[in-house]
């Protein structure tokens, strides 16, 4: 690599440019992968990555678009270096552009190390079991769909609902920011308008959490392309301050839509072979690059935890992009227009939720030995609910047997007094005590799921007497 | 030896130019790091490469190798508890060279090869052997490893000898002075031969009710199991490597998740086998290629998994494989045709698609091994679909449909509402119900056949109702019908329904099924009875027997669910009309 970089050259032989991707003729010595720079005749300068390359051309994409770019002047310079990103404990509580440039004003970053922002895929066996069970202080999240440490799990909005804040109270409730000094968050915002990203930067600040945050900013009218690196960027970031300096750190990325957009671009660009929807084929590969990078490693302190959030065009759960961040994460949370049209707070609709890593963060010694049992039966009882809403609209409220009656009222107040919370932080033991409260609503003997051993100990019938 | 040069790079896949006399599917190291990759095209001068590592700085001019050796495993003993990437890499060495992240160029051979093994001779001088015959044993944790004459070589044993070996030592000569070690090689893509293959007509007991005794499959057969995200693929696939009746099984994580396979790895140490009462790791042989690691190994690792399972069917073993996920291999395989600019199939897809995974699923069953003590060995296939959007008209599904003998659907309603394993009754469908009756009967469960069409076809009367429901609401239909929405919702919540997670439920032995089933039925049928003397259904639903029968899954002991058969007699016997 070293003497690849005293060899490079510039040449000015741009031969097509289409999209994002210029072409380059007769470049040599030029290397997969690579970042090239480029001038323009006005004097700006550009950064690349070279997507392909054949005996005498190299297909090169610019991060910050083509514009102004002409096959006579523009100058492109091969670097021989991989993308990399400079790293260092004092990025916390700075803002950076979508490539890692600082755009607070602030002096550039005194580099700790420089790495490259692919990183390399975390060997299976190193990897340690995702076990601590986080306190988000939200019932729908907490008791039913448990976060762990070391978990990736997204939220599946749909355009209008309160994602971020959502987003934002797990990040100023959750018990990783309770544990003092060791924790930060990277906030990954990718083609966001500026009103989202500052309603963020504005709930750290109020939280004071904001020395704890790096931010990288790729605005909705910054440069698409970059938002490829941008992830990348960011993740690599956060590996360095969890696995070098031991903390553990939550990443939130949003909208991971906006990321795929700039990725159907450059393929479309490329003539690829569309997939579904125009995505690339290898969209999968390529978003699990980027969601792979979460977990605990084994002999390190530090974690990685990510809440990736995404809109769902259309609330479409089998839209390509949720659709494949759904096959990639451990689970995901689903906001509802229509219960948030019933007023509920977080609008969470638990049904299509699920968190695949929930019970080994569980059960006795590390929450509760009910929580188990306690979840499913919830889950059980308000889907059946649920079901027999669509018959009351067809047969009437009075068609339906008195047990029936009373599974109805169950999901309403389930929806009413353990969803919605507004802005309460509640501890697990206040969301179990909830669900047994509305789990009393119904017989017992229709209690299946939990251990009748539980009962006595839980169920308010037996509690008060 | 075949060296050309780079003369294009895209992605995973390379030309090389200069590469003329290399062949087909030969594995050739590339540039400087030596990275490994496989020639999957010729074209005059060139091949094209596909690289099993990340190909970020390469160049073009760097040089290509060829090796001149197809993609091959090692075959002996040691696979046994071992984690390999795509290639057969141990993961824990690799871990051991390059730290937590796994780098690039890195070769370490897939069998240790200081470890020094007991060999037994079974064989003696003097003997005529011939591929397949078993010249001694290992002992590779409990399993007997039967250390075979490599297919195509045959001859006398001019000397065997006892004792402790590593894998690469002779242990065997024959008169032409060939040498046999305890260790073999083989091409991956190329299935082991064996004498005759034969029809699968043995049950493969899982413990899951819904498998076993509603959609089984045979020792020998396939199987696959489509569904959309948090359906719960992963845990059938994770619950029947558990819990199979089969002595070895090799584990694949094709293109998933990196915490799932940690979740294997630390768990099955723990785990005993209900049978064996032995530590369920030293049965399994694991393959990890996750999502983020690079896509052209995903495609090889299916390949790597058979061809370890072929292994130890040779041996006369019952091997389950099982493939989490075929899609993710599918969409390899696109991936690297859409490089290679070949003409897309259905969704992009190429062409030989539907050719590659018939391939595959065909290299399962039931054979009669090589050798000359006529031992019967056998793999069963469990292939985990990931259809996009949960649709079943893509082309993987149907093309997978097409070649498996079971169809365990998965539905995205059932797992919404916590029924798991959520495979639908409706949808899914066994084509080894015939086959493996004699496998019932000789258990003593004669009348099971009977016993579950009888089961299906309440089942399929209750979708029928539902929709009547639907529009008129449950007071319009008859008591009798009434009586038929009580039992299937028995059936469904308290037969079908399985926890993976129980202490007693995760696995539910074959007569305890058997009798969870009977008990259900003698229910509807004397609650029939009794509704025909004129017993109203509410005053059998009062009885406290829909506890009872709520609570058979948790009980450990078969008696206690057989007595429930006369207690549910008695107490709807003696229900009296009211006049």
């Amino acid at each position: 690599m070293k003497t690849a970089s005293l060899l490079t050259k510039e040449c000015k032989t741009i031969s097509y440019v289409s999209g994002p991707l210029i072409f380059v003729q007769s470049a040599k010595g030029v290397s997969f992968g690579e970042i090239a720079r480029i001038t323009l005749p006005n004097g700006d300068e550009r950064t690349g990555q070279v997507l392909d390359i054949s005996k005498d051309l190299a297909v090169v994409q610019v991060f910050e678009g083509t514009s102004g770019i002409d096959n006579k002047e523009t100058r492109v310079r091969f670097t021989g270096e991989p993308p990399r990103v400079d790293v260092s404990i004092d990025m916390l509580g700075r803002t950076f552009n979508g490539v890692g440039k600082p755009r607070d004003g602030g002096p550039d970053v005194i580099q700790e190390t420089s790495l490259d922002i692919n990183g390399m895929p975390i060997n299976p066996y190193a990897r340690d079991k995702p076990a601590d069970f986080i306190q988000t202080g939200m019932s729908a999240i907490d008791a039913l769909n448990t976060l762990v440490r070391g978990q990736k799990l997204p939220i599946f909005s749909g355009s209008g609902l309160p994602a971020n804040k959502l987003a934002a109270q797990i990040a100023r409730q959750a018990k990783v920011l309770g544990e003092g000094e060791n924790f930060a968050v990277v906030f990954v915002a990718m083609g966001i308008t500026y009103k989202e990203a500052s309603f963020f930067k504005r709930d750290f600040e109020r939280t004071g959490a904001l020395e704890r945050v790096v931010f990288f900013m790729n605005l909705a009218d910054d440069p698409t392309i970059e938002r490829i690196a941008t992830p990348r960027c960011a993740l690599t970031v956060a590996e360095y301050l969890a696995f070098t300096h031991n903390l553990h750190v939550l990443v939130i990325l949003t909208d991971m839509i906006n990321y795929c957009e700039a990725l159907r671009e450059i393929s479309t660009a490329r003539e690829e072979v569309p997939g579904r929807r125009g995505y690339p084929g290898y969209m999968y590969t390529d978003l699990a690059t980027i969601y792979e990078r979460a977990g605990r490693i084994k002999g390190k302190k530090g974690s990685i935890t990510q809440i990736p959030i995404l809109t769902m065009p259309d609330d479409d759960i089998t839209h390509p992009v949720p659709d494949l961040t759904g096959y990639i994460t451990e689970g995901q949370i689903v906001l509802s227009r229509d219960l948030y049209r019933r007023g509920a707070d977080p609008p969470i609709d638990v049904l299509p939720c699920l968190s695949r890593l929930m019970n080994l963060g569980i059960g006795r010694g590390k929450t509760r030995e009910d929580h188990r049992g306690v979840a499913d039966q919830l889950y059980a009882s308000y889907a059946y609910g649920r079901d027999l809403r669509r018959l009351v609209a067809i047969v009437g409220e009075e068609a339906l047997t008195e047990l029936d009656k009373k599974y109805l009222k169950f999901a309403d107040e389930f929806e009413k007094k353990f969803i919605t919370q507004g802005d309460e932080n509640r501890s697990l033991e206040r969301t179990l005590e909830i669900g047994w409260e509305l789990m009393s609503m119904l017989p017992e003997e229709e209690l299946k799921r939990i251990n009748r051993d539980y009962f006595k100990k839980y169920h308010p019938a037996y509690k008060k007497g | 030896m075949i060296s050309g040069v780079i003369s294009r790079i895209s992605g995973p896949v390379v030309l090389s130019d200069r590469m003329k006399g290399s062949r087909m599917y030969d594995v050739v190291k590339v540039g400087a790091e030596e990275l490994n990759g496989e020639i999957i095209r010729l074209d005059g001068n060139l091949a094209v490469v596909q690289v099993y590592e990340d190909t970020s700085g390469l160049k073009i001019g760097e040089k290509v190798v060829s090796t001149e050796t197809p993609l091959s495993v090692e075959l002996g003993p040691g696979l046994l508890s071992s984690i390999y990437d795509g290639i057969q890499r141990p993961l824990p060495v690799l871990f051991k060279k390059s730290g937590s992240f796994i780098s690039r160029g890195i070769s370490v051979p897939g069998l240790d090869k200081e470890k020094k093994w007991e060999f037994v001779a079974t064989a003696k001088k003097g003997d005529r052997v011939s591929g397949g015959d078993i010249l001694g044993t290992v002992k590779e944790y409990y399993i007997e490893h039967k250390i075979m004459v490599p297919p195509q070589i045959s001859g006398t044993i001019k000397e065997i000898r006892s004792g402790a070996f590593m894998v690469e030592e002779p242990v065997c000569f024959l008169e032409d002075n060939t040498p046999i070690t305890m260790m073999q090689k083989w091409p991956v893509r190329r299935g082991r031969p064996y004498t005759t293959k034969q029809d699968p007509r043995v049950l493969l007991v899982t413990g899951q009710r819904v498998f076993d005794s509603i959609f089984p499959v045979t020792k020998g057969g396939t199987a696959m199991i489509p569904g959309g995200f948090g359906t719960g693929k992963t845990v059938a696939e994770q619950t029947l490597a558990k819990w199979s009746d089969t002595q070895i099984v090799v584990y694949i994580g094709c293109g998933e998740r990196g915490n799932e396979m940690t979740d294997v790895l630390t768990e099955f140490p723990e785990l005993l086998d209900p049978r064996t009462k032995l530590p369920l790791i030293q049965r399994t042989i694991l393959i990890a290629n996750t999502s983020n690691m690079p896509v052209a190994a995903r495609e090889a690792s299916i390949y790597t998994g058979i061809t370890m399972a072929e292994y130890y069917r040779d041996m006369g073993y019952d091997v389950a494989l099982m493939a989490d996920s075929t899609s993710r291999w599918g969409e390899a395989l696109r991936e690297v045709s859409g490089r290679l600019e070949e003409m897309p199939g259905e969704e992009g897809y190429p062409a030989y698609l539907a050719t590659r995974l018939a391939a595959f699923y065909e290299r399962a069953g039931r054979v009669a091994c090589l050798g000359s003590d006529g031992r019967i060995g056998s793999i069963t296939i469990v292939g985990a679909v990931s259809p996009p959007g949960g649709d079943f008209s893509e082309p993987i599904t149907q093309n997978t449909l097409r070649i498996t003998g079971t169809f365990w659907a998965l539905d995205t309603s059932l797992a919404y509402r916590r029924h798991f394993p959520s495979v639908n009754w409706i949808k899914s469908y066994s084509l080894y119900l015939d086959s493996i009756q004699d496998s019932f009967v000789s258990s003593g469960l004669v009348d099971w056949k009977e016993m579950r069409d009888r089961t299906m076809y309440l089942l399929q009367k209750e979708v029928e109702l539902q929709e009547i429901v639907q529009l008129v609401g449950p007071d319009a239909l008859p008591e009798s019908e009434k009586a038929i929405l009580e039992v299937t919702r028995m059936i469904r919540e308290d037969f079908l329904q399985q926890s993976a997670y129980h202490e007693v439920d995760s696995f539910c032995p074959l007569d305890k099924q058997y009798w969870m089933l009977k008990v259900i039925l003698t229910f509807y049928d004397r609650t029939s009875e009794a509704m025909n003397r004129g017993v109203a259904l509410s005053k059998i639903l009062k009885l406290p027997l829909k506890t009872e029968i709520g609570r058979m899954k948790e009980l450990k002991d078969v008696n206690s669910i057989k007595n429930l058969i006369d207690v549910i007699n008695k107490n709807i016997a003696t229900l009296e009309v009211e006049s």
